[in-house]
Order: structure tokens, then sequence, then C-alpha cells
């Protein structure tokens, strides 16, 4: 009994950093500009192709052995990510910004440009899936009757360290005084010399970073890549980071692994067809109790 | 004082519109591709329209208006073979299936009010969130629905629920009209006259100040939780007509086909009219069932490049093609052809 508690809260911490890891980018962007970037979920599945042909590139034609391929690898498709989020930006948000556009049609436009990515990685690499490379060897550990893997625990591991990364970032660093400094007061920001534009271009590095990061971590744990991954883990991430408490990294954080420990309980008691059901409901549920979310602030509007 | 003519000239219009796509349906004038696409047309108006209600004219953002067109589709399908058709499931029909014709109206709209109910899902959570926290309760609610009609066994789980064309052909048996181009047209017709009707109404105006300020419409006596689910019933409500209509256009529905995708398709027909401006909605809705079957050759492509024409449009006119205006105040002439303001 209790090794099977043990064994699920494992695999719900496994599962929950995947959400968590793309809960941070959604809840940056947002704390920054109040801007949903639906199209996260497909730059994370963007991050995962990118990590697929770098480390099929470094291992085939390079021929290196694994450890240093994912060494290699891991640098370059976060830096690589980090590159498809600036030119969203750059491309699709940045204008409409300084047109000064309702804030929904920037909403619609990052929906859109989900789409793309989506779709054009179906017509240009076509619908076969993808099995991404095995960089490292999976060893399984058994202690107790409770099994894991190595690659269980770096995900875990990884995820945990990013957190720490981003809150000392966002609490501790100028530029994250900054971003803070924006989801405060948009219009006195610049006022005081901040370079607005440059602090949204970091934030939106980092979330994709992250997301590429998460990319990498999920190919290597489920080696099937397609197209579509990325739109359904993307969606519940973003509920994740509402849940949280969206605009705060704690929250996102607590979010991703809370939607990962329904959805991994669900699936241990019912049939997994439930899974959306009583996950979807449990997140309702804690909404309507806690509308700003566990970590969020109400915020009080003059009139 | 105007002249009859010109004071009945837009129910005139649409009396000999309709009169005339009947006529060229019944003589099968129209290939029945392009009636196909001339039906989904007119789902798509009402679906745009009733979104435009809550996200344009209140300036809440919800995406998950597929999951209410579900709602719809599947009940009132369920009634409809129930009631008029013979099936595995549900055996003999309870009524005549001569009566179909009489009674198809009512079982569209009583898929209509069981969606409305299902709006009150969204419609409570809304007293208290607004915005981004509501966005999500409807992309939670779309989910939760379809995953529940996934796991009902008895209507077919995702394997999808059929029968539909048999009560259609019941009706045609009794009376030979081309009776579905008839009913999407008036339950088109009617959603508009309806939205147009409630947006001039005082509910209207109680919603447009929801949209400009709430706290503020709150203290001017709006009764704004009131007016916040009644509008949402309405919308999701019109979404379930909606549904109910695309069944038995197809006559075949899964779950599959009212997913987020279905629900991000009807919040850029919302976008690309104009947050507020029916006819913005009503001629987006148009213009984009166009661009579908018109891009259709390329297939997967298409994906690429609607969204790509929609970013280009975002870029140069960021408020949609008609803003919050209304045709007529584009083209001032025409609000001599109809009565009230």
């Amino acid at each position: 009994m209790l090794e099977s508690i043990i064994q699920n809260l494992i695999n719900a911490l496994q599962w929950g950093s995947f959400y968590a890891l793309i809960a941070l980018g959604y809840t940056m962007v947002y704390g920054v500009l109040t801007l949903i970037n639906f199209a996260h979920g497909d730059v994370f599945m963007v991050g995962a192709y990118i990590a697929f042909f770098v480390a099929t590139f470094i291992l085939g034609a390079l021929g290196l052995p694994g450890w240093v391929a994912l060494a290699l690898t891991i640098p370059i498709t976060m830096i690589l990510t980090a590159g498809v989020g600036v030119s969203l930006e750059r491309i699709a948000y940045r204008p409409l910004r300084r047109k000064g556009a309702h804030r929904l049609y920037v909403v619609i436009t990052a929906l859109m440009c989900g789409l793309i990515l989506e779709n054009a990685n179906l017509a240009i690499f076509g619908a076969s899936r993808k099995a991404f490379p095995e960089l490292i060897s999976v060893q399984v550990y058994t202690i107790g009757g409770v099994s894991f893997t190595n690659l269980k625990i770096a995900v875990i591991g990884t995820a945990i360290l990013s957190f720490f990364i981003l809150q000392w970032i966002v609490t501790k660093t100028k530029v994250g005084m900054a971003m803070r400094a924006i989801s405060y007061d948009k219009f006195a920001v610049p006022l005081m010399g901040i370079p607005i534009d440059n602090i949204i271009v970091i934030t939106f590095i980092l979330g994709s970073a992250f997301a590429g990061l998460a990319g990498l971590l999920f190919a290597m744990s489920y080696p099937i890549l397609e197209p579509y991954m990325g739109a359904l883990i993307g969606w519940k991430a973003f509920i994740a980071a509402v849940v949280g408490g969206i605009g705060d990294i704690r929250g996102a954080f607590l979010g991703g692994f809370l939607l990962g420990a329904v959805e991994i309980l669900v699936v241990a008691v019912f049939p997994s067809t439930y899974r959306d059901l009583i996950a979807f409901s449990v997140l309702l549920i804690i909404l309507s109790l806690k509308p700003t979310g566990l970590f969020g602030i109400a915020k009080t509007t003059k009139i | 004082m105007k002249s009859l003519l010109q004071r009945y000239s837009v129910q005139l219009f649409l009396v000999t519109l309709g009169g005339i796509i009947t006529y060229l349906a019944y003589q099968e004038a129209i290939g029945l591709y392009f009636l196909s696409v001339m039906m989904f047309m007119g789902v798509n108006i009402i679906l745009s329209t009733s979104l435009n209600l809550v996200n344009g004219n209140m300036g809440e953002f919800s995406c998950g208006h597929a999951g209410f067109m579900c709602v719809g589709a599947y009940v009132s399908s369920i009634l409809g073979v129930l009631l008029f058709s013979k099936d595995k499931i549900f055996g003999a029909p309870l009524l005549d299936p001569g009566l179909a014709v009489y009674l198809f109206p009512l079982v569209i709209i009583a898929g209509g009010i069981a969606a409305a109910l299902a709006g009150l899902l969204v419609a409570i959570p809304s007293f208290k969130t607004r915005g981004d926290y509501l966005a999500i309760i409807t992309i939670a609610a779309n989910y939760i629905i379809i995953s529940l009609v996934e796991n009902l066994g008895v209507i077919g789980g995702s394997r999808g629920f059929m029968g539909m064309k048999k009560v259609i052909n019941a009706m045609r048996d009794t009376v030979d009209l081309p009776w579905m181009v008839i009913w999407v047209f008036i339950f088109t017709v009617f959603t508009i006259w309806l939205l147009r009707r409630y947006n001039t109404s005082t509910f209207g105006k109680g919603v447009s100040a929801i949209c400009q300020d709430e706290v503020a419409a709150e203290i001017m006596s709006v009764n704004t939780n009131k007016m916040k689910a009644i509008t949402f019933m309405l919308s999701s409500g019109l979404a379930g007509v909606a549904g109910g209509l695309f069944a038995y256009i197809i006559g075949y529905v899964n779950p599959g086909s009212f997913n987020i995708l279905k629900s991000t398709e009807v919040l850029v027909m919302v976008y690309l009219g104009g947050m507020a401006s029916l006819s913005g909605a009503v001629m987006s809705a148009m213009f984009f069932t166009i661009l579908l079957e018109v891009l259709r050759p390329l297939q997967i492509w298409k994906w690429v490049i609607i969204p790509l024409i929609l970013i280009i449009v975002m870029q140069f006119r960021p408020e949609g093609i008609m803003g919050n205006r209304e045709l007529s105040d584009v083209f001032p002439w025409m609000k001599r052809f109809y009565r009230f303001k």
C-alpha cells in the first residue's frame, strides 16, 4: 500500500514537472504583459523537435557518445527554442502592442501562431511519428518495492532546479525587479529609464528556453514525437498556471505539480478515459473556491 | 412618412432570398456541395454572432463555445432519433414519424435549451471572476463536456452517434421539400433578429455597461449577475441551436468535432469581424466559411495559410473588419430600410 503511494507520488512528480516547466513560460509572459501566450504549448513541441534534430545530428553525424550529446543538446535546444519564442514576439506580438490593439487581439494572434507552428510542422515533416534517440541508458532502481529510473529523478531534479533559478532571477536580480515593475505599472516604467522591450524579450527568452528544456526531457521520457503533442499539454499547463495563480512563479510550479498529481491519481483509481473529466472538474472546483488561484492576490479596481 | 415597400423591404428581401434558395435546392439547381457549404455558412453565422454577444458586447473572454454546441448537437440528435426513427438502441419511434415535420424545430430548440442550461456552468463562476480566469473556466468546461460525452457509452462514446438522416428522410416522406435548407435559413435569420433586438433593448444597454465598467454598472443599478446569467444562457443556447443544425446537416456527430479547435474557429470569426459588431460577425462567418472551402485543395497547408492571413489582417487592421461599427454605420443609406434604431 505504502509502496504504491510512493510509486504514484514519484510518477506524479515526474508528470507534474512537465506541466510546471511549461506553466512557467505562461506565467512569466502573463505576469509581464498580461498576455495569454497560447502559442507556448507549441513552442514546447518545437523544442522537442529541435532536440530531436540536434540529438540525431550529434549522434549520427559527429558520432559522439551519448552523454556528450546530451550535454551539447541541452544548451543548443534551449538557445534555439528561445530564438523561436523571441521571433514570435518580434514578428507577431510587438507590432500589435505598438499599435495599441485590444489585448484580446494579441491573444488571438498567439492562438494563430500556435496553429501555424503545429500545422507547418505537420506539413513539412509529415504525419509519421519520430522516435527520439536514446541519449543515456535508462537504469531502473528498486528500493523496497518502489521502482524509479534515473531519468525520472533527473526530470524532477531539473524542474526543481529551474524553479529555484527562475525564482532567484525574478526576486533577486535587477532584470527580475524590472519585470515585476512592468507588471505593476506599465506606463511609469519607461519613464524610469527601464528599456521595456528588452525586458519583454528577456521574459520570452526565459519562458521559451525552459519550454525547450521541457520538450527535451519529455522527448527523452516518452520518445515519440508528433506535431499535436504540444496543444493539449499547453492548454493543461495554462490551466495549471491559472490554478496556481497566474503571474506567480511559485503558483505555476505548485499548479503544475497539482495537475500532475490529480491526473496520476485519477488514472490509478478510475479508467484512464476519465482523466480529463475529473482533472478539469477538480481544477474548476479549486478555482470556484479561490477565484484568483492559490497564490494570486485579488486586485482592487478603482472606478 | 416612409412608403410601405421601404418599411418592409428587409422582410421582403429575406422572404424572397429564402424562397429562391429553397426553390433552387428543390429543383436541385444547386449542387449538393454548394448547398452544404451554404448551410455551414448559416451554422457559422449563428455561432459567431452568439459568441460575439459574450466576447464582443459583454467584453468577456469565453473560449469554449464548441462545448455548448456539443450539448445542443447531442440533445437534439438523441431527441430526434428517439421520437421519430427506429434505432437499435432506442427501439421503435415514440411518435409517428409523420409528425417530424411539425416538431423538428422544437427538437432543435430543446437542444438549445439544454445548451443554455450548460451555459449556467459558465455563468455562475463568471459572477466572481473575469477576463482570463473566465477563459480558463470555459476551456475547462469545453473539455469536461467532451470528456463526459466520450465516457457515455450509451450514446456511442467517442465513436459518435448517428441516425439523424432517418429523421430527415421521415420529414421528406411527409412533405417533399429541402427541409434542412429551410430550417437553417430560418434559424439563422431568427438568431440575427433576436440578437439585434437583444442588443438594442434595455438588457443590451446593461450588457454594454458591463463591458465598459462592471463596478460602475453595478452602482448604476444594473443587476450584473442576472445580466451575465441571461446573456451567457442566450449565447450558449444559440450555440446549442447551431450544434443541433450541424448534427442534422451532417447526419452524424462525434465528440471529436467539438474540440477546442472548433472553439478556436469561432473565436477567429468573432475577432476577424470586429468585437461587438453584429454585421461584422455575420460577414466574417461567411468569409471564413468560403475561405475554408476555397483553400480545401491545399490540404494541411490550409491550416498554415488561414492563420497567416489572420495574423496579417491583425497587423494592418487590428480592430477586425468592422471594428465596433455596424454595416449601417458605414453605409448610412441602409438605415432607410428598417424601422427601429
